[in-house]
């Protein structure tokens, strides 16, 4: 009898051994013979034309070995590109170390490369830049304001992206029309990240390879290597770059970062290993961010609570510079296209901008814009509920999507999801009793299995979708897997691993997983979007099952008989009509590679598949509904987390224990946003949250105990039948926290729309109750 | 060559530190922290540095058995203590019980946190073998993790605690008969 499948099972982490041990090799951990060690000197003022760099004195600071500006390295700049008309998106470029201009504080002008780390900053602290200052931008009023200076001459009004679409006809009469018409305004803080490990790298010149070799904590290191390449005007073949364990990454390491490409071009220069790690005041000040967004949305219901339209106006401060590959579009082109949610929604207008300031740039972050707008409709829904009467679970339920496939007004086609169930089965699961308690909930669905196709529809000019992975066995019958996808603490070598064993009857314990090397597979878009299992899961698949046939031809030939006839379990090719014929894999193997002779002569030599896998529609769409039970403290205007009830639906999970790490982890990032967590600056653009003293990182004592709930409506889309799950806990915490609060605030008639929700707010609306 | 220049030009140091029960002698400078001599002198690359201010545990270590951080203190006053890393829990390939309840609870992600929680639970719990879960989410909150949301951490120094009580319970039991 064969082995039970693992698919579907928690089965342990192949990851932890070693980084339980202190036996994880992360960046910072290697260390090559002859390394020096770079920093960066950074921009001290938000805005301004740089007038003088003068680096003599930095070169006289004992153990500075070298320092670059712009002009020594000769870089190509990195540009990341919408196909779109210039009236809906402007390129901008960003200088590999600021040439002329600076545009945020904390911005790299040059590197200094040092004997150690100490040293570097030594030298750090000799440098002389003198600017000529420009006024700084720092908020959207500042920026759209008429007359504002330009953070980049060639963007009017600061302004990067700015698209209007759908616009249903007739959408202003529903507006004016409707029994019921509630607005929404809401602006979300900025945020970092932060994975715990900041970001870093380490590159040499391998002379004997002709290669530079970069080791880079990233997401997608095809990506780097591609940029690296043209910046450092090196054929591709010439750059291998390799992730090594990661510290977190979040979407912060899902961009190509300009020190990355300046410690490559340093280590080219001096012909010597140069490792930079940056330390947390610049992970925190000068590193990507996200978040900061600005909505006002108008929806309108009828007299029973349906919905008839949203109306929405989104504008996203994308800080400084467009990111690389997904462009300052990333948070307004997805709030754009994916607002109306889980909810049927007949008329849609959305305007999405973004907006340049003086502040560091904004690169992906977990959900990418979905915890905002999931946010905002999830709050017009209460607001309905409460102008209507209704109870706001019970709106909703009139309202989210049940027959699928559903085609929305935004042109998405949703596939089969468990909306109605998860709702009715989170409402049972929250209960509540207490003074100032609330209740919040949301209802959210996520799209996992981007392909080329819906990037494309982004107008993306690098447009992530298909990804590729390689199964080869060898002759002691173990298999390697390469993949594309690069996981930083989502398991993806235990969760890959268990569909590789199940497709090929194999012992789990032979699988090993390669990843994140450039080398070792021919491209690849890496890990964001909950894409790695949808989309690079798939491909293991596929690969494993051409191996699997390979196998079973190889088998077949010896005995004579059909390939259908032969199945594969435990390590071992048998006859399904007699069991007793059977080759081990190693016996296979040993064909395939040392006796290739005895090869028919169809069949090549060797142990190897590769399959690329890619998804053509519009996705599969993950689900959950989240509910939250608060109290609110009258002293200190805390906000405690009471009760959290999540009820998700990945579809197909393959290994539950990691699903719920994933909404475990994502909800405490989401509760982050939503009461704790802001990237705050000054008038004159200085960042004011610099360490985890500002920058308030919620511990164990915020974070609650997480009751999770699986339902499973397997995707038709995937391989696996697996949906994504790495951003769920993320997009629905915000929403469900923040209308619990407003739920305990009812008798104050406060509602509090903004995040975070700090105990100060919270504070001053319960004591206008005690007052009135 | 301008690197022996340089080289010589710094304020080096003699330091004897024991490390897991290993006597090191380390040539550095006076400034440099402990995390950094550990990782970078000698190598010891499991213990990680998150904040370099004290805040996020990612560097903890025990000296003299109780926690600390190990990037506010200088190497210079690590001397004549006893010092012990991650390194120190597992036996060759085998885990020690504390590092396999975090396996089996999924109390670690990405991992960059682990070994600042495994060494603060290590010393916590030989102080408090008797600590209550709520005792421990206490001392949990003392250290930054990203990924976990912390409900697995507790839950796994939890278990951990309460197999060693009951293993000691049992002990005691089997001493009695």
């Amino acid at each position: 009898m064969s082995r039970q499948k693992l698919v579907g099972r928690s089965v342990a982490r192949r990851e932890d051994p070693r980084l339980l041990s202190g036996r994880g090799r992360f960046v910072d951990d290697i260390a090559l013979p002859g390394m020096l060690h770079a920093q960066f000197i950074r921009s001290t003022v938000a805005h301004g034309e740089i007038a003088s760099v003068d680096l003599s004195a930095v070169r006289q600071v004992p153990g500075v070995m070298a320092a670059f500006t712009a002009e020594d390295l000769e870089l190509g700049d990195i540009t990341a590109q919408l196909g779109r008309p210039l009236s809906e998106f402007v390129p901008t470029a960003m200088p590999v170390l600021a040439r002329d201009k600076v545009r945020f504080v904390g911005e790299p002008l040059a590197i200094v490369v040092a004997r150690d780390a100490y040293a570097a900053e030594d030298g750090l602290e000799a440098a002389r830049v003198t600017y000529t200052t420009l006024p700084p931008v720092t908020t959207e009023e500042a920026a759209l304001a008429p007359g504002a200076p330009l953070v980049h001459a060639e963007a009017a009004r600061n302004t990067l992206v700015d698209v209007s679409l759908f616009a249903t006809d007739g959408i202003d009469e529903i507006l004016a029309s409707a029994p019921c018409v509630v607005h929404v305004e809401t602006r979300t803080g900025r945020q970092n990240a932060l994975p715990l490990e900041t970001r870093g790298a380490v590159a040499h010149w391998d002379d004997r390879e002709e290669q530079l070799v970069l080791h880079t904590c990233t997401q997608i290191p095809h990506q780097v290597r591609t940029v690296a390449a043209r910046s450092l005007r090196l054929d591709e073949r010439a750059v291998r770059v390799v992730a090594p364990d990661m510290g977190g990454g979040f979407g912060q390491k899902c961009v190509v970062g300009r020190e990355e490409i300046a410690v490559a071009a340093a280590a080219l220069r001096l012909r010597r290993p140069v490792k930079w790690i940056e330390d947390r005041k610049d992970a925190l000040s000068a590193s990507f961010l996200a978040r900061e967004q600005h909505y006002r949305v108008r929806a309108a219901f009828d007299a029973d609570g349906r919905i008839l339209g949203l109306d929405a106006d989104v504008v996203c401060d994308m800080g400084a510079y467009s990111c690389y590959p997904f462009t300052a579009g990333i948070e307004p082109l997805m709030a754009s296209a994916e607002m109306p949610g889980v909810y049927k929604v007949p008329a849609y207008r959305v305007r999405g901008r973004a907006i340049t300031t003086n502040k560091a740039p904004t690169g992906p972050y977990r959900g990418v814009s979905r915890p905002q707008y999931v946010m905002v409709v999830e709050r017009l829904f209460e607001r309905a509920a409460r102008e209507l009467g209704l109870d706001p679970v019970e709106i909703r339920r009139r309202n989210v999507i049940t027959d699928f496939p559903y085609t929305g007004v935004n042109n998405i086609t949703y596939d089969p999801g468990s909306y109605l169930e998860s709702l009715n089965l989170c409402e049972q699961l929250v209960t509540a009793e207490g003074r100032h308690i609330g209740i919040g909930y949301s209802c959210f669905s996520e799209r996992t299995g981007y392909g080329s196709a819906a990037f494309a529809q982004r107008k993306m000019q690098v447009v992530p979708g298909f990804d590729i992975s390689e199964v080869r066995m060898d002759t002691s019958g173990a298999v390697t897997v390469t993949t594309g996808t690069m996981s930083h603490g989502q398991s993806h070598e235990t969760t890959m691993a268990q569909i590789v064993a199940d497709e090929l009857g194999v012992d789990i314990a032979k699988v090993r997983l390669h990843q994140g090397d450039t080398d070792r597979i021919t491209y690849g878009f890496g890990t964001f979007a909950s894409r790695s299992i949808t989309i690079g899961g798939s491909a293991v698949r596929l690969a494993a099952a051409k191996l699997g046939d390979k196998l079973r031809a190889i088998a077949a030939a010896r005995w004579d008989i059909d390939p259908d006839e032969v199945e594969l379990t435990d390590g071992v090719a048998r006859r399904r009509d007699d069991a007793s014929d059977a080759l081990t894999y190693e016996e296979i193997a040993d064909i395939a590679y040392l006796q290739a002779h005895l090869l028919p002569k169809d069949i090549e030599p060797g142990l190897s598949a590769a399959a690329t896998f890619d998804v053509f529609n519009d996705g599969t769409f993950s689900n959950a509904t989240h509910g939250v039970v608060v109290e609110l403290h009258e002293g200190t205007g805390q906000v405690e987390i009471l009760r959290y009830v999540c009820v998700e639906d990945c579809g197909v999970a393959i290994n539950p224990q990691v699903v719920e790490g994933q909404c475990r982890g994502g909800i405490a990032q989401g509760i982050a946003g939503a009461l704790f967590e802001q990237v705050t600056y000054d008038d004159q653009g200085e960042p004011s949250a610099t360490s985890f003293m500002d920058y308030k990182v919620p511990t164990a004592h915020e974070i609650p105990d997480v009751l999770i709930h699986h339902l499973q409506t397997p995707s038709a889309f995937t391989e696996t039948g697996a949906k994504g799950a790495g951003e769920g806990g993320t997009i629905g915490a915000p929403a469900a926290v923040l209308n619990a609060v407003n739920d305990a605030l009812r008798a104050t008639g406060v509602e509090l729309d903004n995040t975070p929700v700090t105990p100060e707010t919270v504070h001053r609306a319960l004591h206008l109750e005690a007052t009135s | 060559m301008t690197e022996e220049t340089a080289v010589s030009e710094r304020e080096l140091q003699l330091l004897v530190l024991d490390v897991n029960g290993e006597q090191h002698e380390v040539i550095t400078e006076p400034r440099r922290t402990l995390v950094d001599v550990l990782r970078h002198e000698l190598r010891l690359t499991g213990t990680h540095v998150g904040c370099e201010h004290g805040i996020c545990g990612a560097c903890t270590v025990l000296v003299d058995d109780r926690p600390v951080r190990a990037c506010l203190m200088f190497a210079a006053q690590a001397e004549g203590a006893r010092i012990r890393t991650v390194e120190s829990l597992s036996r060759g390939d085998e885990l020690g019980d504390l590092q396999r309840a975090f396996s089996e609870h999924h109390g670690l992600q990405c991992g960059f946190c682990t070994p600042g929680f495994l060494m603060l639970a290590e010393g916590f719990l030989a102080e408090r073998p008797e600590a209550t879960k709520d005792e421990i989410r206490e001392v949990v909150a003392a250290n930054l993790c990203r990924c976990t949301g912390y409900q697995t951490i507790v839950e796994a120094i939890d278990g951990c605690a309460t197999a060693r009580r009951q293993a000691c319970a049992n002990l005691c039991d089997s001493k009695e008969k």
